[in-house]
């Protein structure tokens, strides 16, 4: 074989795969697995037979009236992954990848987490389907996150708190990396976002474009025609993956993804990869990186600990590239009080993470007047974030 | 001809293992870190490996992470690992980088290894550079004389196997076992299987990492290899021993020397 003939889960120049030469069969493994199943009547039913009564799939979309004044009176579309069972778009990924796992004959879920929500969708997964499961979680994700922390547990899966560098999500994605070289023989490792080495970005792309798939008929059914864009919250990006795919091939969509700003980029910290990161590797995948001029990983900041990663999904950096999607920053203070806003208006408090993408709209709104269609994904409730909005807001628990 | 080269022929005729030793650059910090490699090829050391502090390094377990935080926290960089390359090449020892990708990428494929070489540097082991993503650095490598090594594992499959080592020059990294640097304790019998389906593709000489830490270690490794390489037990030696790292790791060095030599 030329060394260049096969270069395979490539975005343009980015993605592809960039790891320890022990893990390569297991990708390789993992990719045929994939590409079997997805041609597979029996698993698709299974797969859909499970979005169905377990998860609660479909989702409904749900047009937020009262939000919209805030949003230049411009329609405001939701659609309602924090209404999934766990609270978020996380289990749509978890679920089809368990299947893999069983379908591959192994025994042991190994993932990471930041904020929880993927932890606590590996968990429910590996119980529902008899997994032994093992969660990284960074020490002070672990500390900031008690309550999810606990549910992990109840439904019967180790979490290990992670030590080693900056202590969070990143180091928890390294520690599980070095499980997965070490048990790589019965061990699965479900990566929860759309990066990583391929086939991971993809794999988790396509278990979540069913949220695409379905917002794209709901909003046609609603209005008779395509809404003008679709926003979503960018971490990893895969709950932007997932409705964003849907619409790639619809170029009169605009398709916009809103990072974390933390403190403001030009504060040096957030956690806006694709606006104020350059390109480099990290986690097996060459994408958007907070580098230093040595190539070392800077530490993102975000008050949502499920945006904190100092990466980003191959794809969305080739999006970027290309111009089909536009990445725009939202710092910690324009997300509380979206997150602020949505709660009083429509009854619905939502994840700090969505709440970015509800201050995109906020923006974008205004900027496209109220003629305009805007559909954006609720990514997950904000249960978990009570205690943080509560301290932002100076309420006492 | 490189050194390197040329270690590997003396070692076969003298019927002995190479000794390959590990250590972060920068590590505790940039003068000492130089003392202290200084000390592990006094100890009898064959080849030096520096490896490159870097932020998230998923082949390494718990003891080269340590060090390389505090490699990292103490200012090293990569013009800094240089100096320390350029030093350790002037003693005639073969010496080596080991980096994981991003940073050769951001520093410049083309400079990194114009630079380096032009210090003295003879190889660089790429943990985390799979062959698919290889062709800019094995064209910039051959460019400069650098041998570009790769490492395979046992769980690399027979024509992968063939396409990695066809790559390599200087020697095959064959990691000893699946898992991360200096938490393996029996390394043997999975690394003889895997340098024997190496033998039968290729004529490149074959040196075995991940787990050995001691004389009786290497003197078994050293029976089915060309070269024992060693990391975690000369950090290990360093940590111990904060005040007297230099000859901490003096003494390691001289008991693996014997190992490789008891075949």
């Amino acid at each position: 074989m030329p060394i260049d003939a096969k270069i395979a889960g490539k975005f343009g120049q980015f993605g592809g795969r960039f790891v320890p030469e022990a893990l390569i069969s297991a990708l390789d493994e993992l990719e045929r697995t994939h590409t079997e199943a997805m041609a597979d009547p029996v698993f698709l039913a299974e797969l859909a037979h499970l979005n169905a009564t377990y998860v609660g799939r479909p989702s409904i979309i749900t047009e937020a009236k009262n939000f919209s004044k805030h949003c230049g009176g411009a329609q405001i579309l939701l659609k309602r992954e924090d209404l999934n069972h766990t609270g978020s778009h996380k289990i749509n990924n978890v679920i089809g990848q368990a299947l893999l796992t069983k379908r591959m004959g192994k025994k042991r879920l190994i993932a990471e987490t930041g904020a929880g929500q993927h932890g606590v969708a590996t968990a429910t997964a590996a119980a529902l389907m008899g997994f032994e499961c093992v969660v990284y979680m960074g020490e002070e994700d672990v500390r900031r996150q008690a309550l999810n922390v606990a549910r992990m547990k109840l439904l019967g899966a180790e979490v290990i708190p992670v030590t080693s560098g900056s202590r969070t999500l990143k180091d928890a994605i390294n520690e599980a990396m070095r499980d997965w070289v070490t048990n790589v023989a019965d061990t699965h490792y479900l990566l929860g976002t759309v990066a990583g080495p391929h086939p991971f970005p993809t794999i988790v792309r396509d278990f979540h474009s069913v949220i695409g798939n379905e917002a794209r008929e709901q909003v046609l059914a609603l209005n008779g025609k395509l809404p003008d864009a679709v926003l979503a919250c960018i971490g990893g990006g895969s709950n932007a993956m997932g409705i964003f795919n849907r619409f790639i091939s619809d170029p009169q969509v605009r398709l916009i993804g809103l990072e974390a700003g933390g403190d403001g980029i030009e504060t040096g910290r957030h956690a806006s990869t694709i606006t104020g990161g350059t390109i480099g590797v990290l986690h097996g995948t060459r994408t958007f990186v907070l580098q230093d001029e040595n190539g070392q990983t800077i530490e993102s900041h975000s008050i949502s600990a499920g945006l904190d990663y100092p990466g980003v999904g191959p794809e969305h950096a080739y999006l970027h590239e290309i111009g089909r999607a536009e990445y725009r920053s939202v710092t910690d203070a324009q997300a509380m009080e979206a997150f602020a806003l949505l709660s009083r208006e429509e009854g619905i408090i939502p994840a700090i993470e969505t709440a970015h993408a509800l201050y995109g709209a906020m923006v974008l709104g205004k900027e496209l007047g109220p003629d305009a269609t805007l559909l954006i994904n609720l990514s997950g409730r904000g249960d978990k974030d009570v205690e943080t909005a509560a301290t932002w807001f100076g309420i006492s628990i | 001809m490189s050194k390197l080269v040329e270690l590997f022929a003396k070692c076969k005729s003298e019927n002995r293992a190479a000794l390959i030793g590990y250590l972060p650059a920068g590590f505790p910090n940039q003068s000492a870190s130089i003392e202290i490699i200084k000390a592990m090829i006094s100890g009898g050391v064959d080849a030096v490996e520096i490896g490159f502090p870097y932020s998230d390094p998923v082949m390494d377990g718990p003891v080269i992470q340590e060090a390389a935080e505090l490699a990292r926290q103490n200012g090293i960089t990569m013009p800094k690992t240089l100096e320390i390359v350029k030093e350790i090449s002037a003693t005639g020892v073969p010496t080596l980088l080991m980096t994981y990708w991003n940073p050769i990428e951001r520093y410049g494929i083309e400079k990194f290894a114009k630079d380096f070489s032009a210090n003295g540097m003879e190889g660089v082991i790429t943990p985390d550079l799979t062959l698919e993503e290889a062709l800019p650095w094995l064209t910039a490598a051959k460019t400069n004389s650098i041998h570009p090594i790769f490492v395979v594992a046992p769980s690399t499959g027979d024509e992968r196997l063939k396409d990695v080592t066809a790559n390599c020059n200087g020697f095959i990294y064959a990691a000893s076992s699946m898992g991360v640097t200096g938490t393996q304790t029996n390394v043997a019998n999975t690394a003889s299987i895997l340098v024997e389906r190496i033998r039968k593709i290729s004529d490149t000489p074959v040196a075995v990492g991940l787990g050995v830490s001691n004389r009786t270690q290497a003197s078994e490794v050293a029976r089915f290899s060309d070269g024992v390489i060693v990391g975690s037990a000369f950090v290990k030696a360093v940590l111990q021993n904060p005040d007297s790292p230099a000859e901490a790791v003096r003494k390691v060095a001289q008991e693996l020397a014997l190992g490789v030599r008891e075949r």
